[in-house]
């Protein structure tokens, strides 16, 4: 098996089952230590998934990417795995949407809203949990639900517009 | 109540519950962080004592807040911050921690919340048995009732933001504690690991790890934090467990029929080597206390209660040990006081 980064024979695979859906990873041993795998330790795929899922390669000059609140660089993001702050999410989107996205089999949520998060945020919340059902009903060509399903997004598109002051 | 007073108790989830046999306990954790606010691992002092001091605040307005005691990591020594963790009230990681880092814990034990260990907030909640429901419904109220007094980091898209994006969403993780002898000693429980991490869960050793897991102890817990309501992500998890104490149920039931003697020989040589050793180490008492579990659950051992044995789970690691004793004890000591702690709960059955 060959690396997915070079032509050298891979030493370290990982593989990660997510949903049903498989995702495997070889690096040869250069690779793996350029990517911060000790190859004596136990890996965690949520740090190898942040540094080869991204678009890794662009971003290799700009290591020195730094958070503007909390000052974490993109470097460091890469060395633990961990963001430095809420911001880091904001600073570090692109190799972060891909990561998530490998992670969770998803990019949005929908579970719990804080209390005092505004109307709008509910309404977003409810628009993307209906534009969830919508897909899922689609799917299995319930399309008397579908059409339901979208005069309700559009329903509460109309109104989270109103509530804003028709600002949109 | 001190530190000192729950050696004189045990954790109100190690009571009886729905599904008990093959399930000690369920737990919800919520991970939480304040907004515009660097993460613990990143954070100065300053930013964590400050966190810590929000905290404090904020449990003003927990109901029933009286019934909760607190403890800074500075504050305790090494001994103390072991007896928590091993009563399963903090992380390994919580208690390496220190400044601005300490636990918030409810009388009975079924609530704690850590703050700063690797998010500002990680709410927990326990039951006994398979119930998971009411366990995300206690995290849920006690999560509504701390953010009276905190403003959560959360985005529209992500959810809760959390410091590793291996939480963020709902920040929850769901489990479940499993007494699985009937599969390891089948040799089924490779294949049941395998299946169960193929559709998103984590198996884990409770004490150790893979299909070595000591006193084949075994947490499952839901990977996936993002893109499902939370009650979605416990009905999954749910289901599957039940799956898996099926699994189990079967094994047991095949053990008994058609090797009932070997089963018979491995309690009873359990028992024999629990009443009479005068030196256990953790990991051989935790072994030998399994056996004597499913003994109790197949009817072998009449008179014990399965729940004696949980608790007696806890009292036999190293911390619980010396802080009965009073004072810091050598290995060799505590494998002494084990084996005795042990020969004086079987004599008085």
């Amino acid at each position: 098996m060959k690396c997915d980064l070079c032509d050298k024979e891979a030493v370290v695979h990982l593989t990660q089952v997510v949903n049903g859906e498989m995702k495997e990873i070889h690096l040869c041993e250069e690779h793996a230590v350029a990517q911060g795998i000790d190859l004596n330790s136990p890996i965690s795929i949520t740090d190898i998934l942040m540094g080869l899922n991204g678009p890794q390669k662009n971003f290799a000059n700009e290591l020195s990417l730094a958070c503007p609140r909390c000052g974490m660089t993109r470097e460091e993001f890469r060395k633990t795995g961990r963001l430095g702050c809420p911001d880091c999410y904001k600073t570090f989107m692109a190799e972060l949407t891909m990561a998530i996205k490998a992670m969770h089999q998803s990019g949005q949520h929908l579970g719990k809203i804080p209390e005092r998060e505004g109307v709008q945020t509910r309404m977003k919340s409810k628009v993307a949990r209906l534009h969830k059902d919508l897909e899922a009903a689609i799917a299995r060509e319930d399309f008397e639900k579908a059409a339901k399903l979208r005069d309700q997004i559009k329903k509460c598109r109309e109104e989270g517009a109103q509530d804003d002051g028709g600002a949109k | 109540m001190t530190l000192d007073g729950l050696l004189q108790r045990h954790g109100g989830w190690l009571e009886s519950g729905p599904a008990e046999g093959p399930v000690i306990s369920s737990r919800v954790r919520l991970a939480r962080n304040l907004r515009d606010t660097t993460f613990p691992g990143w954070a100065s002092k300053e930013v964590r004592n400050r966190v810590w001091n929000e905290v404090v605040l904020a449990f003003d307005r927990v109901p029933e807040n009286g019934s909760f005691l607190r403890w800074r990591m500075d504050e305790l020594s090494a001994l103390d911050r072991d007896l928590l963790f091993e009563r399963h009230l903090i992380s390994r990681e919580l208690a390496e921690r220190q400044a601005g880092s300490g636990v918030f814990v409810n009388e009975d034990e079924c609530r704690a919340v850590m703050v700063n260990e690797e998010d500002h907030i990680r709410l927990q909640s326990l039951q006994p048995g398979l119930n998971l429901q009411k366990a995300w419904e206690v995290a849920d109220a006690l999560d509504n009732a701390l953010e009276q007094g905190l403003s959560y980091a959360f985005s529209s898209k992500l959810g809760y933001l959390t410091a590793c994006p291996s939480n963020v969403g709902t920040g929850l993780r769901a489990s479940v504690m499993l007494h699985l002898p009937g599969l390891v000693l089948t040799e089924e429980i490779k294949p049941v690991i395998n299946a169960v991490s193929k559709i998103g869960l984590a198996v884990r050793g409770l004490w150790g790890e893979g299909s070595e897991a000591s006193g084949h102890m075994f947490q499952i817990s839901n990977q996936i934090t993002l893109g499902k309501p939370e009650l979605e992500i416990i009905a999954n998890l749910e289901q599957i467990v039940l799956e898996v104490i099926e699994h189990e149920k079967n094994a047991r039931l095949r053990l008994m029929e058609k090797q009932e003697i070997r089963v018979r020989d491995h309690v009873g040589r359990a028992y024999g080597i629990l009443s009479n050793a005068a030196l256990m180490t953790t990991g051989e008492a935790l072994d030998l206390l399994s056996a004597l579990r499913m003994g109790t659950d197949i009817g072998l051992l009449p008179g014990m209660a399965r729940r004696d044995i949980d608790r007696l789970f806890i009292r036999i690691h190293p911390a619980h040990l010396q802080k009965e004793a009073g004072e810091v004890l050598t290995s060799e000591e505590r494998d002494i006081k084990r084996a005795l702690l042990i020969r004086k709960f079987l004599e008085a059955k």
